[in-house]
């Protein structure tokens, strides 16, 4: 423990490429690269009738084929760039304006605070899902709308989180004497308590990049995410579900979200132990 | 010092208080001169601390501050929060106590020090911010720095990372310099190491010097003048000296024969009884009577006023009572009595 902690202090945390990490890394990497290629080298159209309808897995047919005879495996395999597209922007958005509601809660105090935590509470007294879903089903359905529904239920998390760890940072003694040596405000936030903050929400958001393709999915789901005809696994699982004896419908985007779901934990469990020094 | 001028920091009734209604600093003067060390003594929770705070506009947000402190003649109590900024660092510097955790452990030394010169010096180039930043680490003589300004908090010791926040205190020549019990968090023997390095600046430059501490020791070798306090109030004041050798208040001699001496009679150290009154219940009359062995019926009830007695100023109804009683002894002639 002792020597852990020793070596950490010498300088820069040490990157161990641990299994859970490469395995982590391995399944978001084969993700990435099929949504960035699929285009190049696809067999099949994902839009196009290639077969008869609810073939069975087969050689021609990995994954076998849907309702309207598609292909399940194309179809899948598309899908990545609506799942990885949403959860990224979801991601990134959240955590900019979440961080930036809860550091200015945590700098200024006071009435600021009171108001903008009070706003995060009672978005975070909604069930996320209801949540997600009333804000989906009142702009309308659309990928763009599931995007902005999910920011609004996911926001919060990261307004609390940074606003945690900016109550901590701001009463240590060294941004009193930051403000000691004539520092504004502005520079104190920017360059002394942020620098300070960011590790629990890099380690938060990596862990919700899964949770997000799970949302997004959920909402496509009961459809109100991404339309037919486009290949997106929440939709299609649904599809699935409507000819429950063609199992492979659902299998191929199921198993899908699965790994992509558990291929960023991995990597967020990784990282926690990587930069949190209080997990040993 | 030039003949018509202002004094360099000059406090007037400084109270402070809490929004709750507690008064935790209750009517402060001293005056700070410029070349000379000021020291401030008292017992934790005497209100020190917060007091020199004040005066830098970092008193706790939830408190207020009234009365008058002056530097070179402005007035600093209710200035603009941006004229304070610009004050902070540049004429008034301030030493923290805790060099452990006084200093951002994300930045390098000398980027740390780079921060404090380039704030109040927007325009100075890069090549001569760094001449600066080992200039000032010379000047508190951290030994190799260039060397040491590449590295980071925790690979300085306790007495070097001290050494490190004077240099960013005095980064802009400031022209009264607060070390706030700069030697507390340090051992012993790197506490003289640092109280030398302060002083050697302080002649140097002439830094008006004001050295908060609870160590009558520490003040006996740097201060010229001493401020006693005790619960927010000042009981005794003077020059060094006269302090020490010609002390007019109870407290203060407690405090001096708390100490315990290299020469002279091996008595025992004789502590004062009880401990500093809780800011909620601070007592009626003067608020040292409860552990003054000296009390009579006039400290319960009337606080003393802080009048001259000899050499010293001194807020002691029986201040008179403690000439020719030589320090150290008073305490068994005032039981005796």
């Amino acid at each position: 423990m002792s020597m852990v902690l020793g070596a950490k202090a010498q300088g820069k945390p040490k990157i161990t490429l641990r299994p859970v990490l490469i395995a982590g890394l391995l399944i978001v990497g084969f993700w990435i690269v099929v949504a960035l290629t699929i285009d190049v080298w696809t067999v099949y159209d994902p839009l196009k009738l290639v077969a008869r309808k609810l073939q069975p897995p087969s050689f021609e047919h990995w994954l076998g084929t849907d309702a309207l005879g598609r292909d399940v495996m194309t179809r899948t395999l598309y899908g990545a760039r609506y799942s990885i597209a949403i959860s990224m922007i979801v991601v990134v958005c959240s955590v900019a304006f979440g961080s930036l509601v809860g550091a200015m809660a945590g700098f200024f105090g006071g009435w600021t605070d009171s108001v903008l935590m009070r706003l995060v509470d009672i978005t975070l007294s909604f069930p996320p899902v209801l949540l997600a879903m009333a804000v989906a089903a009142s702009l309308g359905p659309g990928l763009q709308n599931t995007a902005i529904a999910v920011i609004a239920v996911w926001w919060p998390v990261y307004a609390r989180l940074m606003r945690g760890q900016v109550l901590d940072v701001i009463s240590r003694d060294h941004i009193e004497a930051a403000r000691a040596g004539g520092a504004s405000s502005y520079r104190l936030l920017t360059k002394h308590i942020l620098p300070l903050s960011w590790t629990p929400t890099i380690i938060s958001a990596t862990m919700d990049f899964g949770q997000v393709v799970l949302l997004a999915a959920s909402l496509s789901f009961i459809g109100l995410g991404a339309q037919p005809p486009s290949p997106e696994w929440g939709s299609m699982i649904s599809d699935g579900a409507a000819h429950f004896y063609s199992w492979w419908i659902a299998f191929g985007p199921g198993v899908a979200i699965l790994s992509l779901g558990l291929g960023f934990n991995f990597i967020g469990d990784a990282l926690r132990d990587i930069l949190d020094p209080r997990e040993l | 010092m030039g003949t018509s001028q202002q004094p360099l920091l000059n406090v007037r009734n400084l109270r402070v208080t809490l929004r709750n209604g507690l008064e935790i600093v209750r009517g402060v003067d001293f005056v700070a001169e410029a070349g000379k060390v000021l020291g401030i003594v008292g017992e934790s929770g005497s209100g020190k601390s917060i007091m020199m705070r004040a005066a830098m506009g970092l008193s706790p947000s939830l408190s207020t501050v009234t009365g008058s402190i002056r530097l070179r003649g402005e007035e600093l109590v209710g200035a603009h929060e941006r004229r304070m900024q610009k004050l902070r660092g540049s004429k008034i510097g301030l030493v923290f106590q805790d060099p452990m955790s006084a200093l951002n452990p994300v930045i390098t030394i000398g980027k740390l020090i780079a921060e404090a010169v380039r704030l109040h010096n927007p325009d100075m180039s890069a090549a001569g911010v760094r001449r600066r930043t080992i200039e000032l680490l010379d000047l508190v003589a951290v030994p190799q720095p260039e060397l040491r300004a590449n590295q980071y908090v925790h690979e300085f010791s306790g007495g070097m990372r001290q050494r490190v926040m004077i240099a960013m205190a005095i980064a802009n020549n400031p022209e009264v310099l607060i070390a706030d019990e700069p030697t507390t968090a340090l051992d012993v023997t790197v506490q003289a190491q640092i109280l030398e390095v302060l002083k050697n600046l302080q002649t140097r430059f002439s830094i008006g010097l004001i050295l908060i501490t609870h160590d009558l020791g520490v003040v006996a070798g740097t201060a010229d003048t001493v401020v006693v306090m005790y619960a927010g109030k000042v009981m005794e004041s003077g020059a060094v000296r006269d302090i020490f050798y010609r002390s007019r208040h109870p407290y203060t001699r407690g405090l001096l024969s708390c100490l315990p001496t290299i020469s002279g009679n091996r008595s025992r150290l004789e502590p004062i009884s009880g401990s500093p009154p809780l800011l909620s219940a601070r007592p009626v009359g003067c608020p040292f009577h409860p552990r003054c062995s000296m009390a009579q019926n006039t400290c319960r009830s009337e606080e003393p006023k802080l009048r001259q007695v000899d050499d010293v100023l001194t807020a002691c109804h029986f201040a008179e009572s403690l000439r020719g009683v030589a320090t150290g002894q008073w305490t068994s002639r005032a039981e005796h009595a």
